[in-house]
């Protein structure tokens, strides 16, 4: 039925299977909706956030997509400005994920601002003076760096591309994107640094205040470096789970283990610079502010010193320490691991660094405020996850996203895979390849 | 914001910030703009061509 729509040289299963897969994660998306206009109707008392917690769940949420977002700034700066062109395998996915997220916490802010209609005051009555106001700045420029990067990758669509006038654009678009890149790699470290900079200027706060250079505090450059460094784990994580789930081989092995090698080098020097930054924390920051180091790790149910072994120990050198070995990163069982240690590791980092930056007290008569989201917060953050999965979905339907895939999945290997042992030995494969239907063919 | 608003203030701060984002704003307008426009020319040229 949709077969025209439907990329040339690749097998999808049958629409009634695919609408049943949208259909079920459309009931998770639903939802999240749900919970999202609860909070836009009934206002931000649906949520657990109070006087504490200004900054909770969904601010977590956004600061670590974007921080898993940034393997598309990355890979696009790999690919375009330093000419890494065996990435072109696996660009336009990166592209995706990265419109995912960003779109995703651009959402989330959407709901998290309460009075959503005022979105547009950040712009006209800025606050030259807010880190906040760079990240808006940059987040929605950025977004529209992504979507145009996005942009070409739609109109190579079969029936879309038939247009001459889109077919020429995307062209056009293609031959600039360089442009494009190095604009996105701006725009995102900056934004990536100022997020990291809100809690390291916070000097109300000790276990987030940090020293650093001119206006900017470590924390700026350490959450440009991780996200640099994550980012693309992040994109090898959901090529791997795509793959798996496809039952094929999408992407060649090249791109990945180039992505992943450079990745392993990004992380082992960042987790040494946050070893760095930590230990000047922990001697000098800390007690210069009249605190002593475990007070930041006892007295609570939650946070102990096993949050910052795990951080920096299991989540950083370890999977730093796989990816820089070939032999690491050719095996595909210490790949998956690694992604995954690393992907959680960004996501540890930025719960540290909102919410246990409100949990711990800072007054001599305040104790640790713990904190749980409501279901409506759970909801919401989930929404962004089920949204992901339905674009990745229909993207990967009818979109050209991976080019190797044709190459690597031959249709007539497929069809001999599938088809009985005798039946494929009494016809021949060209044959078979004429009877299929158009968008099989 | 504009400096023909009445918040703006001529200091660095706000040259800077409103700077930067008409400059990415302008980055990406300027290259959507091109992009359209020579699409457009293209097309034509290839209608053209198919005609004769």
């Amino acid at each position: 039925m949709d077969s025209a729509l439907i990329p040339k040289g690749v097998k999808r299963c049958p629409l009634w299977q695919f609408v049943l897969f949208v259909g079920a994660v459309g009931v998770v998306l639903l939802w999240g909706v749900y919970a999202m206009l609860l909070c836009w109707i009934k206002g931000l008392n649906q949520t657990n956030m109070n006087d504490f917690y200004g900054f909770a769940l969904w601010i977590w949420a956004d600061l670590t997509v974007i921080a898993l977002g940034g393997g598309a700034f990355f890979t696009g700066l790999l690919r375009y400005i330093f000419g890494k062109e065996v990435l072109k395998n696996i660009i336009n996915y990166a592209v995706l994920i990265g419109f995912i997220c960003y779109s995703s916490a651009l959402l989330i802010l959407a709901y998290d601002v309460g009075q959503p209609l005022r979105g547009w005051f950040i712009f006209w009555h800025a606050n030259v003076h807010s880190m906040l106001t760079e990240v808006a700045f940059c987040l929605t420029c950025y977004f529209g760096v992504l979507t145009i990067e996005f942009i070409p990758l739609i109109l190579e669509n079969r029936l879309i591309n038939r247009v001459r006038f889109f077919h020429h654009l995307g062209h056009n678009m293609h031959e600039i994107m360089a442009v494009f890149a190095a604009t996105g790699a701006f725009l995102s470290f900056f934004h990536q640094g100022s997020l990291g900079g809100v809690p390291g200027v916070l000097f109300g706060r000790p276990f987030a205040f940090r020293e650093g250079l001119f206006i900017w505090p470590w924390t700026f450059f350490l959450f440009t470096w991780s996200a640099a460094a994550c980012g693309p784990c992040f994109t090898i994580l959901i090529t791997k789970i795509t793959e798996a789930v496809t039952r094929k081989k999408l992407v060649k092995d090249d791109a990945v283990e180039l992505l992943a090698k450079i990745s392993g080098w990004m992380i082992l020097t960042y987790i040494i610079a946050k070893t760095i930054d930590t230990l000047y924390w922990a001697t000098v920051t800390v007690p210069s502010k009249g605190f002593a180091l475990e007070f930041f790790y006892s007295n609570n149910p939650l946070y102990g010193y096993w949050i910052l072994f795990a951080e920096i120990v299991i989540c950083g050198f370890v999977p730093a320490a796989i990816l820089i070995f070939k032999k690491g990163r050719k095996n595909p069982v210490t790949l998956w691991i690694a992604v995954i240690l690393a992907v959680v590791g960004v996501c540890l980092n930025r719960w540290a660094m909102v919410l246990q930056v409100m949990a711990a007290p800072v007054l001599t008569f305040e104790s640790w405020v713990m904190y749980f989201p409501s279901w409506q917060e759970i909801a919401t953050t989930i929404l962004p996850v089920a949204y992901g999965i339905i674009l990745i979905a229909i993207a990967h339907r009818y979109l050209p996203v991976f080019p190797n895939e044709p190459e690597l999945n031959p249709l007539e290997t497929i069809i001999a895979e599938e088809q009985e042992p005798e039946e494929a030995e009494a016809e021949p494969l060209v044959d078979q390849e004429q009877e299929l239907k158009p968008a099989e063919a | 914001m504009f400096p023909f608003n009445f918040e703006w203030i001529w200091d660095m701060s706000h040259m800077v910030f409103m700077g930067g984002l008409w400059y990415a704003l302008n980055i990406i307008g300027l290259g959507m703009t091109y992009c359209i426009i020579k699409a457009v020319i293209d097309a034509s040229k290839e209608k053209d061509n198919n005609h004769h």
